[in-house]
């Protein structure tokens, strides 16, 4: 497998096409743009990520938002290696917003790893090619008679050598080299990829520095905080805004009109939602004058919305035959009258919330004509464009700082916050810092669409699975669906078994709704691996034999599928997880006792593997304990830095149990739940011991942060049928009779 | 009126309503920001603080209510981040996005004041008010086990 990725930007497009799911190329107009009109300066400046001083420091900067994913310090490792210098020589800087020097700058879809692991590592190879330019030149011997070794340039036959500090000055008068043509070590040869390496942030954490965009104080900067309309969407008739104008500190109120799309189906964002904004001396100010609030709404399409409605509808909707086919060969009807076995099932899966702990929040400064904003979007350059819309500022007059956020999670792809300061600040004239409360963040998400799959199987007489049909019913118009609430045709077992149908049929929504880590793969692999689990049961066959079956039954001839292609669901690469997680939970020998159980769970998505085998009890109340769950993971050639990594597949894994308890619910439009304490997190104690493995595979490194959570759902749900013989096919669990203890 | 606190062994003045939650005394009058705002009602723990050495939620706890009492924050736990719970977060490299981590420090330092060495289910117990939205809590349990056997682990008062 080639890892010489194209350093173009159609490469990126493609991959964060490939890899986002929701994140159409659409989304990436903006950045498309911009990249055609800088054809003649490609992104991955290597002086722009590299700075060495004259005492020997090396600078290095972090191009991408971190948002607890370790980017900011794993990607600087690439040019590091590369650089051949020691990472206790290096310091690194978050980069501000330059995408035409520092190429892509977002996080989403996993994407970090697989776009900058081949150019990350030129820049710093190509730095290092300059340095060397720079010592020869001064020697005056051929560049090809030096090395370099730990942040010196030698000239082995002469015994020269020259750090780089010393180099400094001369470097920035060597032309840099096409990347493409800069030569990159050999793999073995490598002292700072595949080493644990801290978070360069953890010092400022542990020590309680204001790093976050939430810590942000600006000269005279005032607090806003902004009520909108309980429904999506309504818009103020009427508010008192004079008489909470004179409550203490506070020094302005004002109706926001918004700029909300009038489309049927919310686009990938909306707009900035109508509402009123208190801006005082101090947040707590801004916040308390909120109670005084008396505004007359109008509450628009979207107050006659009921969960209830939904599951009526959903339900009547899988009596007919899916309104929009999406993928369909062989004869998965017929397959299933003459099979000698036939299952079916009905699974549902809720809305859920990001509920990022730093709630939504940003800063922003206006002045003369240029803003300047600091923020935490996973998507700035698209925050930028929205904000110059929004505000009707050149976005060469918007300057964008790069905070650490306080988690991600999908949540703020959206940029709502971002345009609603920037909006503020513009009012205003003065610097301003927006805090959403928990209770604005909870109501107004972005949030993970729920969704009803119904799901008919056949098994022939030796128990193997020959025909599968799936109807998804999710929200939207027509083909149309919300965000988040599409399908791909390629899930798992599509193209693996003899007759297959899938299509979908939608429901309005007027809700705005996005990606929640591992966008449609944390509710699809819940339910198609439970239900592959149920056939497996039915067939008689163990869960994982029954797997590695349909893993290895020859592909139907429509099914894409190359070898080498990291896009495309690769059997021995799922194989490989599968059977390593079982040999070290021990699964071919697992015990059987009453109430105890082991479940399994697999997944293909944004290029890795993860297969999980979870180990529940389940008490006479049905109170789950996950005690132990162990993971495999193939996400290529190497772990970059293995501490972190590790880490991340524990937040996977936890996230996934988190998602399993809970759930949004709309009551006349409005969201039930108001804070954490009605859409619960996992707490410590809920926590299972979690042992991670890592298959290495011939491919390149590719990201975390969304394949380790899709698997933990069926392996918890199949776990508990282990144990108690009772199927979970409604999230949350309680809706199933079930609750983590 | 103005009111003084005791914080981090410094008597601050802070002219604000006595019903203003502590939280937003420390992040936005006395300009301590690494005390974080998370939930608001007290569910999260991710603006735990120590009053009197016991953690308590500054959200919910009025700035009124601990005038004349010793009040300390992740920035007053110790001079150059060195407390050994810190030092053990920073070893076991504990911090995924880092929000709740203060919290979570101060939880933990309070635990291992008045129970040296923990176990499991004493650690559970302790760290049951402080959510994190990343997961790091295998990683925060090594830690505070770290910081446990830290040869000379002091007490917040030292």
């Amino acid at each position: 497998m080639s890892d010489d990725y194209d350093l173009d930007r159609r490469s990126f497009l493609k991959m964060t096409a490939l890899a986002g799911g929701a994140f159409a190329l659409g989304l990436y107009t903006p950045s498309r743009t911009a990249a055609q009109g800088s054809a003649q300066q490609p992104a991955f400046v290597p002086v722009a990520f590299i700075h060495i001083d004259p005492s020997g420091v090396v600078t290095l900067m972090a191009k991408n938002p971190e948002l607890g994913q370790g980017v900011k310090t794993m990607l600087p490792m690439l040019i590091a290696e590369e650089l051949d210098v020691d990472w206790n020589d290096v310091r690194i800087e978050q980069a501000g917003l330059a995408p035409e020097v520092f190429g892509p700058q977002f996080a989403g879809g996993s994407t970090a790893t697989p776009i900058n692991w081949d150019p990350l590592r030129r820049v710093g190879a190509a730095y290092r090619q300059m340095l060397i330019a720079a010592a020869a030149q001064t020697w005056g011997v051929p560049d090809l008679e030096c090395t370099t070794d730990h942040g010196k340039v030698i000239h082995p036959s002469s015994k020269r050598l020259a750090p780089y500090g010393q180099l400094a000055a001369k470097v920035a008068a060597v032309p840099p080299p096409d990347l493409r043509s800069v030569a990159l070590k050999d793999p073995k040869n490598y002292r700072i990829i595949g080493k644990s390496h801290p978070g360069v942030d953890n010092r400022a954490i542990v020590a309680g520095k204001p790093i976050f965009a939430v810590d942000i104080t600006l000269p005279g900067m005032l607090h806003a905080v902004i009520q909108r309309c309980p429904v999506f969407g309504g818009k103020v008739k009427t508010a008192n805004i004079d008489e909470v104008g004179k409550l203490p500190g506070v020094r302005k109120v004002l109706i926001i009109e918004g700029t909300l799309s009038t489309d049927a189906v919310a686009p990938w964002e909306p707009g900035m939602e109508p509402g009123v904004a208190i801006l005082a001396d101090t947040w707590w100010q801004a916040q308390s004058a909120r109670k005084s609030l008396k505004i007359d709404w109008d509450y628009g399409r979207g107050a006659s919305q009921n969960t209830d409605d939904f599951t009526k509808r959903a339900a009547e909707l899988l009596e007919s035959p899916p309104a929009n086919p999406i993928r369909s060969y062989g004869d998965a009807n017929g397959t299933l009258k003459s099979a000698a076995k036939v299952l079916e099932a009905v699974y549902s899966y809720p809305f859920l919330a990001h509920g990022t702990l730093e709630p939504q929040g940003t800063a922003a400064a206006y002045n003369d004509g240029k803003l300047e904003i600091w923020t935490n979007s996973q998507m700035p350059a698209e925050g930028r464009a929205l904000v110059a819309h929004a505000v009707g500022i050149d976005p060469g007059n918007i300057e964008v700082h790069l905070c650490r956020a306080g988690g991600g999670f999908g949540r703020r792809l959206m940029n709502d916050y971002m345009v609603e300061v920037a909006w503020l600040a513009r009012q205003m004239g003065k610097p301003v810092k927006l805090l959403w409360s928990r209770e604005d963040d909870i109501a107004h998400d972005a949030y993970r669409p729920g969704g009803v799959i119904g799901l008919k199987a056949g098994l022939d007489a030796q128990g193997k699975l020959v025909a599968w049909s799936q109807h998804l019913i999710t929200f939207g118009e027509g083909k149309n669906t919300v965000q988040g609430g599409d399908i791909g045709s390629d899930q798992f077992p599509a193209g693996r078994v003899q007759n297959f149908s899938l299509g979908m049929s939608t429901t309005p929504l007027w809700l705005r709704c996005g990606a929640l880590r591992a966008p449609g793969d944390n509710a699809y692999a819940f339910v198609h691996q439970s239900f592959l689990d149920e056939l497996a049961v039915a067939a008689g066959h163990d869960p994982l034999d029954f797997q590695l079956e349909i893993l290895n039954a020859t592909p139907e001839p429509g099914e894409k599928v190359d070898p080498k292609n990291p896009n495309l669901l690769n059997p021995e690469r799922m194989k490989g997880v599968l059977e390593l997680v079982a040999a070290k939970s021990g699964w071919r020998n697992r015990g059987k006792s009453p109430g105890r159980g082991m479940g399994l769970g697999s997944h293909f998505c944004h290029l890795g593997y993860f297969a999980m085998i979870a180990e529940v009890s389940v008490d006479g109340q049905n109170q789950v304990t996950v005690h132990h769950v162990w993971a495999a993971g193939d996400i290529g050639s190497h772990i970059i830095n293995p501490a972190a990594a590790e880490s991340l597949c524990y937040g996977g894994i936890i996230e996934g149990l988190s998602h399993m308890q809970q759930e949004i619910t709309l009551t006349n439009g409005r969201v039930d739940q108001t804070n954490y304490h009605q859409h619960p997190m996992l707490r410590m104690r809920q926590t299972p011991v979690i042992d991670v493995y890592w298959r290495q595979s011939d491919f390149p490194p590719t990201g975390l942060g969304e394949p380790a959570v899709p698997p933990i759902l069926p392996a918890v749900g199949n776990a508990i049928f282990a144990a108690t013989g009772k199927r979970i096919r409604t999230l949350p669990l309680k809706r199933s009779g079930f609750s983590f203890a | 009126m103005p009111l003084k606190l005791n914080v981090n062994h410094e008597v601050r003045t802070v002219d604000i309503l006595p019903d203003t939650p502590l939280l937003w005394a420390l992040r936005d009058v006395l300009d301590l920001k690494g005390t974080k705002y998370g939930c608001g009602i007290g569910t999260c723990g991710a603006c735990t603080v120590l009053v009197d050495g016991k953690p308590v939620r500054s959200c919910m706890t009025h700035v009124g209510s601990v005038t004349g009492q010793e009040i300390t924050t992740i920035e007053g736990l110790s001079v150059n981040a060195i407390h050994p719970v810190q030092q053990a977060w920073e070893a076991e490299d504990v911090p995924q996005c880092g929000y709740c981590q203060p919290g979570q420090i101060l939880a933990a330092a309070a635990l291992l004041a008045h129970t040296p060495h923990p176990t499991d289910a004493e650690i559970d117990k302790a760290m049951n008010g402080n959510l994190c939205r990343c997961g790091t809590y295998p990683r925060i349990r090594e830690a505070i086990h770290r910081a446990a056997d830290a040869a000379h682990a002091p007490t917040l008062k030292s």
